[in-house]
Parts: C-alpha cells; sequence; structure tokens
C-alpha cells in the first residue's frame, strides 16, 4: 500500500511538472519577451495560452504537499523543517506569480502591465528554481529522518540543488515553448510559431547540456542516486534523452507529435528521480515503507485519488478540450 | 498562519458563494431573457476571476504555511487529519477547472451549456469548505485514532476523523456563513451605487440577488450557530464559559453584554441580562441550567484572562452584528411582503452599504472565537500549540515578509477591482457622480484590506 501511495505521489509531482511547469515556462519567455512592441505578440500568446488553465494546473503541487503530509508526516516535517529558506521562497514567488498574472489582464496602463508583467515573469523563474533545489536536496539525502532539521544552508545551496533549480529552470522553458509552438499554430499565428520553435531548440538543447553536465556533478555530490540512474532507472533516462531529441527534430515537420513526446521526456526525468531513490523516500535515512502512515489513512487516501482520477481527470480533459477547441477564448464578452 | 488565514477567509465566501450568486443572475438573464441580470452575471465572474486567483494563491500558501509553520504539529497529526485536505484538493480542484471555464466560455458555449458548467462550481465550493472544515472540526474533537505508549499514532479510521462530531455543525456555520458574507458584500457595492443616485434597473437588480440570498441564509445560520454554541457547551465547557465570561461554575449565570475578566479573573463592566446564559444553554431547565466555569481546569489547561476576554469580545462582535444583519434582512423581506418594493429610505442602503464590512468582520471574530477559545490546546486536550509550533529561528522573519505581502496584494486588489469597477461604469457611458460621498466608496475594497 505505502509503494502505491508513493507512486502516486511521483505521478503527482509529475503533473505539476508537466502542467505547472509549463505555466513556469511561460512566465520566464514572458519575462524576455522584450520591450512593449517587440513583447507584445509573444506575450499575448502566452496570456491566451495559460489564461484558462493555469489556476487548475497549480492545484498539482497543493496535491502533492497532501499526499506528503498526509501519508508520510514524518519526512514531511524533515523536509519542511530543513528547507525552511527555499520553501519560504517558493510560497512567496507562488503568491507574486499569480496575482500579477490576474492582475495584469485587467490593467490597461502600459506602465501598470509592465510591472505586473515583471512580477509575474520574475517569480515564475523563481518558483522553479526554489522548488528545484529542493528536490535536489531531498534527492542527495541531505534531508534526515526523525521530523527533525537539517542543514538549514547546505541542504539547499549545494551541488545537486543548484543543479536541480537550473534544470527546472531549462526544463519549463522547454516545455513551454513546445506548447506555445502548438498553440501559436492553432490560433494561425505561424511567425509567432517560428519565433517559439527557435526557443524550444535553444532551451531544449540547454536542458540537454545541464543534463549531461549533471550527470557529471550527481556521480560527485550525490552517490546514491546516481547508482540508481545508472542502473533501475537507466531505461527511464536513455527514454527521456530520446523523447527531448525526437520532439526537437519532429517539431519542424509534424508539429503535433513534438508536444506529447516533450511531455514523455519531462515526465521520465521525473520519474527516473523517484525510481533512482527507491527505496527511499529521504535518499539513506528513511524508506517508504517505514514512512508511511497507519493502513487507515493510506486507505483513505488511496480513495480520495480515485475520486480525483473519476471528478477530476474528466473535468480535466473538458477543460483542455474546450481550451483547445477555442471555445475559451477570453474572459467575459466585453 | 494566522494572518493568511484572516485573509483567506475574506476571499473564501466569494470563492463558495459568488459562483452561486451570478448564476442567479446567469439563470434570470437566459430565461426571461433579461439583458441587465446577465450584464450583471458577467461582470460578477470577471471579478470573481481576480478574487478567485487570489483565494486560490493564498490557499496554496497555506498549504506551504502548515509546512513552514507547524512542522512538528503535521508530522504528528498529518497522518490523522490530513487526509481531509486530500478531499478539499480534489474538489478544490474541480471547482478551479469548472470556474475557468464558466469565466472564459461566455462567448463561444451555448448559453445553457455555458450556465451548466458554472453549476458544478457550486457543489465543488460547498464540499471543499466542508472538508476543510472538518480538519479545523477535528482539532476540536480529535477522535478516530489510536496511539501507543510512546504517544505515536499507530491506528486510523480515516471517516471517524472527517465525520468528526463537531463536524456538521461548523461545516454548516461555514457554509452559511459564506453566502451570508458574499451576498451581503456583493449586494453593499451596488447599494453604494444606488446612494450614489445610480437607481437604474441594473443597480436595483445587482442588490437584490445578492442581498436576497444573504437574507434567505441569516436566519438559517442564527438557528445552526444557536446549535453549534449548545454542541459547545456540552463538549468544549471551557470554551464556553470563555464565551459566556464565566469564572466560577454556577446556575442561573447571565448573559453580559460587553465587559471583561480583570486581573484576579472577575468580571468587570458589562450589562448582565440575568440568567440568559443558563437559559440558552439549555432552555428546558431554563435558568436553573449549570454552567461549567474556567475555575473547574488548572490554569495551563485553559485560555488566559486576556485570551478570555478577546474571545468574549469577538463572540459579541459576532452576535451582535448578526443579529443587526438579521434585522436589515428582516425589514427588507417586510417591506417586500406589503410593498412588493425595496424600501426608499436612504437609511437602509446606508446601512446595507456596511453590511457586507459588517459580515466580514462576524467571520473573523467567529474565526477568533473558534481558534483562541480553544486555547492553549491546537487538538483539544492532546496537544498544545506551543508543543505544536515550529523551532526554527526563520519564523517571525517568514511572518514578516508575509505581512507586508499580503498588505501589499490586499491594496493591489482593492486597487483593481475599483479599476474594473471604473471602466465598466465607463464602458455604460455613466459620469462619476461629482460630489458622490467618498469615505463610503465600494465597500468591497475596505474589506479585502480588513
Amino acid at each position: 500500500m505505502s509503494t502505491l501511495v508513493a507512486v502516486v505521489l511521483f505521478i503527482a509531482i509529475t503533473a505539476y511538472c508537466v502542467f505547472g511547469g509549463a505555466d513556469f515556462g511561460a512566465g520566464f519567455w514572458d519575462l524576455i519577451a522584450g520591450g512593449a512592441d517587440r513583447g507584445d505578440r509573444p506575450r499575448e500568446v502566452i496570456d491566451r495560452s495559460i489564461g484558462p488553465v493555469w489556476e487548475a494546473n497549480h492545484v498539482w503541487l497543493i496535491f502533492v504537499f497532501v499526499v506528503l503530509w498526509t501519508a508520510f508526516s514524518e519526512a514531511y516535517a524533515s523536509i519542511w523543517l530543513t528547507m525552511f529558506v527555499p520553501l519560504t521562497l517558493a510560497a512567496l514567488g507562488v503568491v507574486i506569480r499569480g496575482s500579477s498574472f490576474a492582475f495584469r489582464k485587467t490593467v490597461t496602463v502600459l506602465r501598470e502591465r509592465r510591472e505586473f508583467g515583471a512580477g509575474f515573469g520574475v517569480s515564475s523563474l523563481l518558483v522553479p528554481f526554489f522548488l528545484g533545489c529542493v528536490a535536489g536536496g531531498v534527492a542527495s539525502g541531505r534531508v534526515p529522518a526523525g521530523g527533525v532539521s537539517g542543514d538549514p544552508v547546505d541542504s539547499w545551496i549545494n551541488p545537486t540543488s543548484i543543479l536541480g533549480g537550473v534544470l527546472a529552470v531549462a526544463v519549463v522553458a522547454y516545455l513551454a515553448a513546445c506548447y506555445l509552438v502548438h498553440d501559436a499554430q492553432r490560433m494561425g499565428d505561424d511567425e509567432m510559431a517560428a519565433y517559439f520553435h527557435r526557443r524550444a531548440v535553444g532551451s531544449g538543447v540547454a536542458a540537454g547540456i545541464i543534463a549531461f553536465v549533471g550527470i557529471f556533478v550527481l556521480r560527485a555530490d550525490a552517490e546514491y542516486l546516481f547508482d540508481g540512474l545508472t542502473s533501475r532507472a537507466l531505461p527511464l533516462v536513455i527514454l527521456s534523452a530520446i523523447a527531448g531529441t525526437a520532439s526537437l527534430v519532429f517539431m519542424l515537420r509534424r508539429p503535433g507529435t513534438s508536444r506529447p513526446l516533450a511531455i514523455v521526456a519531462v515526465a521520465s526525468v521525473v520519474l527516473a528521480w523517484g525510481v533512482a531513490q527507491w527505496p527511499y523516500l529521504l535518499p539513506e535515512t528513511l524508506e517508504v515503507a517505514d514512512a508511511a502512515a497507519p493502513s487507515g489513512t493510506l486507505t483513505a487516501l488511496v480513495l480520495a485519488t480515485i475520486g480525483a482520477v473519476v471528478l477530476v481527470v474528466p473535468s480535466f480533459i473538458l477543460l483542455y478540450t474546450l481550451d483547445q477547441r477555442g471555445l475559451l477564448p477570453a474572459e467575459g464578452v466585453d | 498562519m494566522t494572518l493568511t488565514l484572516a485573509a483567506h477567509i475574506i476571499l473564501v465566501p466569494l470563492g463558495v458563494a459568488w459562483a452561486a450568486i451570478a448564476l442567479v443572475a446567469n439563470y434570470r438573464g437566459i430565461k426571461h431573457d433579461d439583458a441587465d441580470a446577465l450584464k450583471l452575471a458577467q461582470r460578477w465572474s470577471k471579478y470573481m476571476a481576480v478574487t478567485f486567483a487570489v483565494g486560490a494563491v493564498t490557499g496554496t500558501v497555506l498549504s506551504f504555511e502548515f509546512g513552514l509553520l507547524w512542522p512538528q504539529f503535521m508530522g504528528q497529526w498529518g497522518e490523522v487529519f490530513g487526509v481531509a485536505f486530500g478531499f478539499e484538493g480534489l474538489f478544490f480542484f474541480t471547482e478551479a477547472i469548472f470556474i475557468a471555464i464558466y469565466i472564459y466560455g461566455w462567448r463561444r458555449l451555448k448559453p445553457w451549456a455555458h450556465f451548466w458548467t458554472g453549476v458544478p462550481i457550486v457543489f465543488t465550493g460547498i464540499l471543499g469548505s466542508i472538508a476543510v472544515v472538518s480538519a479545523n472540526a477535528w482539532m476540536n474533537s480529535p477522535q478516530g485514532f489510536t496511539l501507543d505508549s510512546s504517544g505515536a499514532v499507530v491506528d486510523v479510521d480515516p471517516m471517524s476523523v472527517i465525520f468528526n462530531d463537531a463536524m456538521p455543525l461548523m461545516a454548516a456555520h461555514m457554509v452559511l456563513a459564506a453566502y451570508v458574507a458574499a451576498g451581503y458584500l456583493v449586494a453593499s457595492v451596488y447599494a453604494v451605487g444606488i446612494l450614489r443616485g445610480r437607481n437604474d434597473r441594473y443597480h436595483r437588480l445587482g442588490f437584490i440577488i445578492p442581498f436576497t440570498i444573504a437574507s434567505i441564509a441569516i436566519p438559517l445560520q442564527m438557528g445552526v450557530g444557536d446549535s453549534l454554541a449548545r454542541w459547545v457547551y456540552n463538549n468544549q465547557p471551557i470554551k464556553f464559559a470563555a464565551i459566556e465570561l464565566v469564572p466560577e461554575t454556577s446556575s442561573d449565570v447571565p448573559e453580559t453584554i460587553l465587559g471583561r475578566l480583570n486581573s484576579e479573573g472577575e468580571v468587570v463592566g458589562g450589562i448582565p441580562i440575568p440568567g440568559l446564559a443558563s437559559w440558552l444553554s439549555d432552555p428546558s431547565t431554563g435558568t436553573s441550567t449549570v454552567v461549567q466555569g474556567l475555575d473547574t481546569v488548572p490554569p495551563d489547561e485553559r485560555p488566559t484572562n486576556r485570551e478570555v476576554n478577546i474571545v468574549h469580545l469577538a463572540w459579541d462582535v459576532m452576535i451582535g452584528i448578526g443579529t443587526a444583519l438579521f434585522l436589515l434582512s428582516a425589514w427588507y423581506a417586510i417591506y417586500w411582503l406589503f410593498k412588493r418594493d425595496l424600501p426608499r429610505t436612504k437609511w437602509f442602503y446606508r446601512i446595507a452599504a456596511v453590511a457586507g464590512v459588517g459580515s466580514i468582520i462576524a467571520i473573523e471574530a467567529g474565526w477568533v472565537v473558534s481558534e483562541v477559545g480553544r486555547q492553549p490546546w491546537i487538538v483539544y486536550e492532546i496537544m498544545t500549540v506551543e508543543e505544536a509550533a515550529t523551532t526554527n529561528q526563520g519564523v517571525p522573519i517568514t511572518f514578516f515578509l508575509i505581512g507586508i505581502l499580503y498588505t501589499a496584494m490586499a491594496i493591489t486588489t482593492i486597487w483593481i477591482l475599483r479599476n474594473m469597477a471604473r471602466r465598466f461604469r465607463e464602458e455604460d457611458h455613466e459620469p462619476e457622480v461629482p460630489y458622490g460621498p467618498r469615505e463610503e466608496a465600494p465597500v468591497r475594497e475596505e474589506v479585502t484590506s480588513a
């Protein structure tokens, strides 16, 4: 049962990276889209692309937290005590990001749009970075078991964490660019499709290089994770590399296929992380089976998950279908 | 934490109940081909987009804060009551999805199809708040688990945790509070408009729909509140003693309006109504009902005198405002019954204009009664707040940062909503009334910063 819940946890993390991550990536492209004239059209594509879906996407994060604190309370306490600083910064980023994005749409004065836009863009950069740092700290075994605090600084300022943070930013940028190519094409804007295509290739290559360098970082800094990635998680790593490369190759010729490939590339990296640190929840100190809550709680959590599959997934599909068909163009009528 | 909750709880009524209010207008708009009603529903949904976004981020931050501020608490009890948040997440997820479809679907979906995409928001909003309140109710009525000799949780019965004894009444109280507050809040904006001379059909309709919903909810709320108080009397006698300002166990306890405990723990000041607290606690035994006093438990197991005073004052505020709102709605109902019209006097709209802020203050006061009244416990009679709090050095800094952030966000939200209102008015080619009473400006703003 605890294995099942751990799988649910990692699937939720994956979903957050794939859906929520793309929103952060869109914020990154929004940030560097340039001045008011040059950046106007890309920003419009971004607005229309993530407008209807971003709030729902971020519920995945809440879901991740809920699973963690319900099923693995002890590990949750350890992570939060240790990662106090990056998690606080990520929380601030979440607030600024969401509210700036919502506010920006309602203002018309250029200066105000610019200020909210900057808030949206900068925080879109910070949140994945800090969450990546947290993931790096956990994966490299820097969070102790027992609901006690680890080193408050070294736990998230270390080679693996920095790798995690930078990789997270590059990956979400790549993912978002892939989605935006598709959305721009759907809006019939070939120029913007080409614009985001260039960026998808750039960020995809960057993510690839970072991941490659990362192998050496992990070998030096996170031995257990490195061993896992090069043994039982190796198929996933290879799958990610192939899917990532293929998505870039296919993007020009068959844009329809590149998006699922990008999702596969990102999802397999996250799942590889989970497989690589198995059977540990907190590498080398706390195993999943020991960390789990009593069976009654786990059963209820699995039921909640089934409820989510039954209730949320169809709604989610409905939202994305309506959105992709262009039936959700803008807020209100006027 | 308290701060975020206080900010979040303002946005909750809007998230839970505003959709229902907008749907009533939407229904009317389609069914009776009422252009004004449609325009209202559509503009409300645009405001909703902003308040829901802010509500969503404060909610997300709350889930961060559980860990940042209460790691030990979550470490020990997360596995017991955390699952309630799992169900909340489920409902919130669905709500977020349908709210997005509803807000963005105005232009391209067919009218009735669009209307029906709004209906799930109403149900998921209600179910979501029930799930969250069940977690808080569990803190008041901890059950459904066993501890081993070292104090670790060994067995959990989630059904008994979620459907704990305190849950039904507390959940009903919160959901109704959301409808009361959202109704008065939205109506108060149009009351201000009417006071400023914009007494057209659009504004009157914008007033009537939410005000009627709030007026239906408020008497129900008083009934539920009464039952809940009796539940507290039976199950949390010390909280009840704090509420009613009862230092020593006795019968024939007066209902003291205002007043406080001095440093010796005696009641000073206030207006006592003889025997009323006893009578309300159990009308069947009347004024001879015995009310347990604060002195029945040692000082370290009950709220301090200062906390008692806060609880009692908050209680008076909540009851006072609730009664005032009820009277206002009774005025409205009676006038409608006999004259088939809205009251004409300006005083009605002046009071209605502050009713929105009032109902939010009442919610905050109710929250204070529930939380401060449970002191020093975080899990009633099992774990104290002190045992649960974080040992991190950084808490004051986080708290400070979050405080600044929330203030900034409150101000910006106010400003944004005002901005939108102004633009909507410009669209209607409606000049600002030059000498309008400035300080009574749209009430929603004052509220968000409260």
